[in-house]
C-alpha cells in the first residue's frame, strides 16, 4: 500500500512537471545588480525608480532578483554568475566598473541577455545604454551663468575620465552662451561618493568665493554644505530637493525605466538584440533628454525669465535645434578643436581630454 | 581666508578629539588600534540618536557612550584576559566597520540635525580671530578645554601621575598598591569616550549623514599624531591643524589651479608621520616619550 502510494506520487509528479515548468517560465526572471544600497537619492536610486516601473508595467510576469552593495571588481563576477545560475533570463548591471565581470560572465552564459548601464563594450548578449548626462549639465550652465554674482563657479568632478570632462566642458559651454565673465574650477574628489570629501570640497569652493556649485559625484552633501552658506547648486541623479530646499536651482535627473521596460519587452517577444542605433562609442542605446531618459526637475530659488531661458536651453537641445558642441570650439588653452559650422561628434566627446574655454587649470594627467 | 581657516580648525576636530583619547589611553601603557571602529560607532550612534530624538546634543552623548562600550569589549579581551593588543584593535577596527554598516543601514539618505553655533559675547566681535575661534558649536571647545585638561592632568594632579605610573612601570605602580588593570580599563574607556566624540562631530558638524565608512581613515591618522606629537596634548593639537590643513589643502590647490598633482598632496600627512616617526625614535635616548609599557599585558593578580 504504502510502495503503490509513493509510485502514484512519483508519477503524479512527472506528470505535472512539464506543466510547472512552462508555467514558471512565462514569467521572464529579471536581475538587476546595484552599486550601494539605493537610500533615497543618487545614483543607484534612480535605477531602483527604473526597477520599480518595470514591476508597475509587468505586474507578476516578471519576477525581480537584486543584489545590492556590490563592489566593482572580482565580488562582482561572482555575483552576477549566481544570478545568471538562477536561471535570470536578463541581468541588469547598473555601473560602469561591472562592465568586465558582465564580460566574462556573458561569455559563461550564451542564452542570459546582460545589460550593461554605462559601458562601451558589447558583445552578442551583452548591450549597453548609458545617458547623455551632459546635455542636462550645459541647461545648469545656462542658469550658473545668470544666477552668479561672484562669476565663480565652483565645479565637483568624481575622476577625470571623459564621460565626466565632457559634462564640465558642456556646463562650460552653457555658462559662457550667456555669461562670458564666468569661470569655472574643478575639485576632483577621486571618488563617486563620499559625502566627507564631497562637503569638504563644497566648503573649499566657497570659501575661495564660488556662489554656485556643481556636482558630478552622488551624495547630496554639496547641497547641504550650499544651503547652510547660502550659496545655490544643482542636484545629481535624483531630485535632491528634499536635502536643500533653498540652495537647489534643478536636478538632472536619470531615468532608466523606459530603457529597462523597452528591453523586457523585446526580450518577451523574443526581439531581444543589442541595438539598432548607429554602433558608436557610448553603446547602442545613449539616450538623453530628446528620449526622456534624462529629464530635469522643476526650476526653483531662481527668478522666471531665468527659468524661462533655462526652459529655452532645455526644448533646444530636445529638438536638436540647440547642439551643444558647436564650432567654433577653442580649448581654455587657446588651441582651436574645430572651426565654425563644424560640431563634434559622439566619437570627439569620448575622446575629451581637455578643457574648453570658461574652465581653469588642466585636467590631471 | 577666514572661511578657510574655519574649516581648516572643523576638520581637524574629529582628528583631534579621538587623538586626545587615545593619547591617554596609550599613557596608561594600552595600545588601542581601534580608533577608527570606535570613532564609526560614536558617528553612527550619534546620527541614528538625532534621527529619533531631534537634538544634536543628544547625538554627542550617544556618540560617547557608543565609544565607551565599544572600547570596553577591547578592554575585556586584552586587560582581563590578556590578548594581543595589536590584533584586538584590529579586530576591533574591523568589526566596527561592518557592525556600523549594519546598524547605518537604515539612515542612509537621511539627514541629521547639525551642531548650533554657540557665538561668545564680546570674544566674537574680535575681526578675524573672534569668527575663526569664538564662534563655533560646543565640542570644538570642548576639544580645546580638553587639550588643557589633560595637559595639565598629567602634569598636576595625583590621577594623572598615576595614569603615568602605570603605563612607565607597571609593576611599581602595582606594587605601591594600585590597580593597574582599574586604571587601564578607565583610561581605555576614557580614550573610547573621546574616539566616539570625534567620530560624531563627522555627522554632526561636518556632513549631516550617514555613508559607510564614512571616518575614511581619520581615526589611523590620529593614532599616528599620538606619536606625531609624542604624547604631549599641546603638540597634538598643533599635529590635527597640519593634518586638518593638509586635507583642505589639496582641495584649495585644485580650485586654485596649482599645478601639483593631488595625489602627492594625498600622501603629505601620512609621509609627515613617517618623517615624525623617524624623528622620535632618534631622539628616543635622550628624551624618553613613550610610556616605557605602552603594548605590554600586565601579569600581576590585580
Amino acid at each position: 500500500m504504502y510502495k503503490n502510494f509513493l509510485k502514484i506520487i512519483t508519477f503524479l509528479c512527472i506528470l505535472v512537471s512539464p506543466f510547472l515548468y512552462t508555467s514558471a517560465y512565462a514569467k521572464t526572471k529579471v536581475g538587476f545588480v546595484y552599486l550601494t544600497t539605493p537610500g533615497d537619492h543618487g545614483w543607484t536610486y534612480a535605477h531602483e525608480l527604473g526597477k520599480q516601473m518595470v514591476k508597475k508595467e509587468f505586474g507578476n510576469d516578471v519576477e525581480i532578483s537584486i543584489v545590492e552593495n556590490v563592489p566593482e571588481g572580482p565580488d562582482a563576477t561572482r555575483v552576477i554568475r549566481e544570478l545568471a545560475k538562477q536561471g535570470n533570463q536578463i541581468i541588469f548591471t547598473t555601473s560602469f566598473g561591472y562592465m568586465e565581470p558582465t564580460l566574462k560572465v556573458a561569455k559563461e552564459f550564451p542564452n542570459v541577455k546582460f545589460e550593461h548601464m554605462t559601458g562601451y563594450k558589447r558583445t552578442k548578449n551583452v548591450a549597453t545604454g548609458n545617458i547623455r548626462f551632459y546635455e542636462g549639465r550645459y541647461v545648469q550652465g545656462v542658469v550658473a551663468g545668470l544666477m552668479t554674482k561672484t562669476n565663480k563657479i565652483g565645479y565637483i568632478g568624481a575622476y577625470p575620465i571623459s564621460e565626466v570632462i565632457m559634462g564640465i566642458n558642456a556646463f562650460a559651454q552653457g555658462l559662457r552662451s550667456v555669461n562670458k565673465k564666468a569661470t569655472i574650477s574643478v575639485i576632483w574628489a577621486n571618488t563617486w561618493y563620499d559625502p566627507v570629501k564631497e562637503a569638504d570640497a563644497a566648503k573649499v569652493h566657497i570659501a575661495e568665493g564660488a556662489d554656485i556649485l556643481a556636482q558630478h559625484t552622488d551624495s547630496p552633501a554639496m547641497l547641504q554644505i550650499a544651503e547652510k552658506n547660502g550659496a545655490l547648486g544643482f542636484g545629481q541623479s535624483t531630485d535632491m530637493g528634499a536635502f536643500a530646499p533653498k540652495a537647489q536651482l534643478f536636478a538632472s535627473v536619470n531615468n532608466w525605466g523606459p530603457y529597462y521596460i523597452k528591453k523586457i519587452k523585446q526580450l518577451k517577444d523574443g526581439k531581444w538584440n543589442t541595438g539598432d542605433g548607429p554602433d558608436h562609442w557610448a553603446g547602442n542605446t545613449w539616450g538623453g533628454l530628446s528620449t526622456n531618459m534624462l529629464t530635469l526637475s522643476n526650476f526653483s530659488n531662481m527668478p522666471t525669465d531665468v527659468a524661462k531661458k533655462a526652459q529655452a536651453a532645455h526644448d533646444g537641445i530636445k529638438s536638436g535645434k540647440l547642439k551643444i558642441f558647436a564650432g567654433p570650439l577653442k580649448t581654455n588653452d587657446g588651441k582651436e578643436i574645430i572651426g565654425a559650422g563644424k560640431t563634434l561628434d559622439d566619437g570627439a566627446l569620448w575622446g575629451m581630454n581637455y578643457y574648453l574655454e570658461g574652465v581653469t587649470g588642466k585636467v590631471p594627467k | 581666508m577666514e572661511n578657510l581657516l574655519i574649516t581648516i580648525l572643523l576638520t581637524s576636530i574629529p582628528i583631534l578629539l579621538a587623538g586626545l583619547g587615545e593619547l591617554v589611553t596609550e599613557k596608561s601603557g594600552v595600545l588601542n588600534l581601534g580608533v577608527e571602529g570606535m570613532m564609526l560607532c560614536g558617528a553612527v550612534a550619534a546620527l541614528g540618536s538625532v534621527l529619533i530624538f531631534g537634538n544634536p546634543y543628544i547625538g554627542i552623548l550617544f556618540g560617547a557612550v557608543a565609544g565607551i562600550l565599544i572600547s570596553t569589549v577591547f578592554s575585556f579581551f586584552t586587560i582581563t584576559l590578556m590578548t594581543n593588543q595589536v590584533a584586538t584593535g584590529l579586530g576591533l577596527t574591523i568589526f566596527a566597520t561592518a557592525l556600523t554598516g549594519l546598524i547605518g543601514e537604515p539612515f542612509v539618505g537621511k539627514t541629521a540635525a547639525s551642531l548650533p553655533k554657540l557665538e561668545i559675547i564680546f570674544l566674537s566681535d574680535i575681526p578675524y580671530l573672534g569668527k575663526i575661534l569664538f564662534s563655533n558649536d560646543i565640542l570644538v571647545y570642548f576639544a580645546i578645554f580638553l587639550i588643557f585638561f589633560i595637559h595639565f592632568g598629567f602634569q598636576n594632579t595625583k590621577i594623572g601621575i598615576i595614569i603615568r605610573a602605570v603605563g612607565d612601570n607597571h609593576d611599581s605602580a602595582h606594587s605601591i598598591g594600585y590597580s593597574v588593570k582599574l586604571v587601564r580599563w578607565i583610561s581605555t574607556s576614557f580614550g573610547g569616550m573621546c574616539a566616539g566624540m570625534g567620530g560624531a562631530y563627522i555627522p554632526l558638524a561636518l556632513t549631516p549623514h550617514w555613508s559607510e565608512g564614512m571616518t575614511a581613515g581619520k581615526g589611523w591618522i590620529a593614532l599616528a599624531l599620538v606619536v606625531f606629537a609624542s604624547w604631549m596634548p599641546i603638540r597634538l593639537l598643533i599635529g590635527a591643524l597640519i593634518f586638518g590643513g593638509i586635507t583642505i589643502l589639496q582641495f584649495v590647490a585644485q580650485a586654485r589651479g596649482w599645478d601639483v598633482p593631488s595625489q602627492f598632496l594625498n600622501m603629505l600627512p601620512y609621509l609627515a608621520t613617517i618623517l615624525a616617526l623617524a624623528l622620535i625614535s632618534f631622539k628616543l635616548k635622550q628624551n624618553n616619550y613613550a610610556p616605557t609599557c605602552l603594548g605590554k599585558h600586565f601579569l600581576g593578580n590585580k
